[in-house]
């Protein structure tokens, strides 16, 4: 029998989220039938990448009226009686803001089990992968009911290209009346990646010694095209805003590649980033946590090496 | 005006997790009030200074032992508690039902404050199950709070660089992130007054919950392994920056 399955397509002024397609490949399946599901209106424009990847039919989601602009419960509802006329009953996303604000909703109006931050699904068991204890161990859950939902850790699936023919089609939702209004979207102090997607990020800890001293980060993060990142000393310090802490009680990220700079390794950090791919650590003392638990350690004063490190990176990344 | 609070008994940040029969760990660690619900406290007890009131209530659900994290949120401000008690920690959608059912026996909610996120299961659902069981408007991981005539105006984020500014009315639901304020931590007097601020108990079992269409279930837990081995890059810092691309081009392919 066909599966239906949604998954939320995630899109900025650029265009789809690029961790978006470890998502898609996490949802394919030989019996699934994908459903991208789109609410800005640009199905078209999306058409070509996303059927690379294997969606079968992208559904642009509006009402009567037009766009629905950024309301997560009104979102949800939209998304409830979408999944309803097009006989889907599994939903994934990537584990982003927008997610977290729409997923839950979505289960609870199904009472349905929701798993975010997943690092495997196993749809043929009902069972999917998260780490709790704030990474220290991994569980596997198994899900009952009759709706399931997923949102799936940035970075930790593979995109594999995987080439259908999709089509584009619109589904119209009725506007129930809204629980919540959103009054305005506000700019936000921190970076235009979120931390959570960004596949390289660099971050800075006590060392950096004030605000200023980020700098010498930002600078080295636009040349990798990473965003910048924090431990929670420099968030507390006030050097940095709390959007950028990495741990336990910040954001979890698993980028490809994360730079630790003048970063101890406390067990609350590690815990927002221990499932990184690769690690490189910049710390004076060879005997911090961050230096015994790393892929490539320096010992040295971040000072002295990322300002090396930023000029260096131009010209290797340069001559590709 | 009734201000309910949801707070977690969760093992603390730094415990060393060991994991028994294949899918529970070990408890006998120390447990601390989950960190996020420090600041729905702290912005519950904020609402207190203004609205002279406000009794503030914590809920949790959870075994005996919960009872201590009971008594870490009635020092940190709350004026009495409900610990719905369980044998085993039931999945969000049984918690969001319990919780739902001990508050309605209690009073009638205004506002309910819980956390973002339990820093032991990650669920990030809770509140929002609550909003569904009692048709109340949800907003989580809010930044920002502000209370005025009945209406809530808070900040959630929305994007990278973006926040959303939402307005809902009382009855509504609100899961504090955790730049929302600075919780305070009791003083000593805090901690004596608390000794004596009553605290229910109910067995879950007594609710009558009505059963879910749905289950969350662990079914194995392993301990994560991510013990890397170490390359110290020597040298002075041109060249170890030198080697340290080359692994990163060559070895890694990373950048
Ligand atoms: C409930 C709870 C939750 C927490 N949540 C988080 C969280 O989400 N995220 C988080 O990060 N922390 C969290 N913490 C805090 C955590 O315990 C540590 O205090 C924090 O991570 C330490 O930050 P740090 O590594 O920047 O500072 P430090 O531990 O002080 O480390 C600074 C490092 O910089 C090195 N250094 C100094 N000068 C230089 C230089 N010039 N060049 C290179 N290296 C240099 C030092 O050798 C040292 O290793 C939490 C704590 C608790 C109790
Ligand atoms: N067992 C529980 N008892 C009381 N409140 C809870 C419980 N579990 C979750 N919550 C509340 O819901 C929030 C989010 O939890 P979760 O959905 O588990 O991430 C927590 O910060 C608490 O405020």
């Amino acid at each position: 029998m066909m599966t239906h399955i949604g998954i939320l397509i995630e899109t900025t002024a650029d265009g789809i989220k690029p961790a978006l397609n470890g998502v898609i490949t996490a949802a394919r399946g030989p019996e699934h039938k994908l459903y991208g599901l789109v609410f800005d209106g640009k199905s078209a424009a999306y058409k070509d990448e996303l059927q690379a990847f294997g969606i079968h039919k992208i559904v642009d989601i509006q009402s009567d009226e037009g766009l629905l602009n950024w309301n997560p419960d009104c979102w949800a509802r939209a998304m409830v009686d979408a999944l309803d006329y097009f006989e889907i009953d599994t939903l994934f996303g990537l584990t982003s803001f927008q997610t977290k604000d729409v997923f839950p909703r979505i289960a609870a109006l199904l009472d349905a089990p929701l798993l975010l931050d997943c690092i495997g699904v196993d749809l043929r068991t009902l069972t999917a992968e998260k780490s709790q204890f704030s990474g220290k161990t991994i569980a596997t859950f198994k899900l009952g009911g009759t709706h399931y939902l997923f949102g799936i850790r940035p970075n930790v699936i593979d995109p594999q290209p995987s080439p259908v023919t999709a089509e584009v089609l619109s589904f119209k939702t009725k506007i129930s009346e809204e629980s919540l209004t959103v009054e305005a979207v506000k700019e936000d102090a921190g970076d235009a990646i979120d931390l959570a997607e960004a596949p390289i990020i660099i971050a800075g800890g006590r060392a950096m010694q004030n605000a200023g001293n980020f700098r010498i980060l930002y600078e080295c993060a636009q040349v990798l095209g990473a965003a910048v990142g924090a431990s929670r000393v420099a968030v507390d310090a006030g050097w940095v805003p709390h959007s950028m802490q990495v741990g336990q009680t910040g954001t979890t990220v698993s980028p490809n590649l994360y730079i630790a700079c003048g970063i101890s390794g406390s067990v609350q950090h590690f815990a927002g980033m221990k499932t990184a791919q690769v690690i490189v650590a910049i710390n004076t003392d060879p005997q911090a946590a961050m230096m015994q638990n790393c892929d490539y350690g320096i010992v040295g004063d971040l000072f002295d090496v990322i300002p090396i490190l930023t000029r260096r990176l131009k010209s290797a990344l340069n001559d590709k | 005006m009734n201000v309910y609070v949801c707070i977690k008994h969760v093992p603390d940040t730094a415990a060393k997790i060991t994991i028994i029969d294949n899918n529970r760990i070990d408890e006998k660690v120390t447990f601390i009030i989950n960190p996020y619900d420090e600041n729905a406290i702290e912005a519950a007890s904020g609402l207190k200074r203004h609205i002279t009131d406000a009794e503030i209530i914590a809920v949790t659900v959870g075994k005996a032992s919960a009872e201590a994290t009971l008594r870490s949120a009635l020092a940190m401000g709350a004026d009495r508690g409900i610990l719905i008690r369980c044998e085993r920690n039931p999945d969000s959608l049984v918690t969001a039902r319990a919780i739902k059912a001990a508050i309605e026996r209690d009073g009638k909610p205004d506002i309910i404050f819980a956390g973002n996120e339990s820093i032991d299961s990650e669920g990030f659902q809770t509140p929002f199950r609550l909003g569904v069981a009692f048709n109340f408007p949800v907003a989580s991981n809010v930044v920002s709070f502000k209370l005025e005539d009945r209406r809530v105006t808070v900040e959630s984020k929305m994007n990278a660089g973006e926040m959303a500014v939402i307005r809902m009315p009382l009855p509504c639901i609100v899961g504090a992130g955790k730049a929302l304020n600075q919780p305070r931590y009791p003083t000593l007097p805090d901690i004596m007054k608390a000794r004596k601020k009553p605290i229910q108990t109910i067995d879950l079992d007594r609710l009558n919950l009505p059963t879910a269409a749905g289950s969350i279930q662990i079914d194995k837990l392993r301990p994560a392994v991510d013990q890397r081995h170490a390359k110290i890059i020597e040298g002075p810092p041109e060249a170890a920056v030198t080697e340290l691309i080359r692994l990163l081009k060559e070895e890694t392919r990373v950048i």
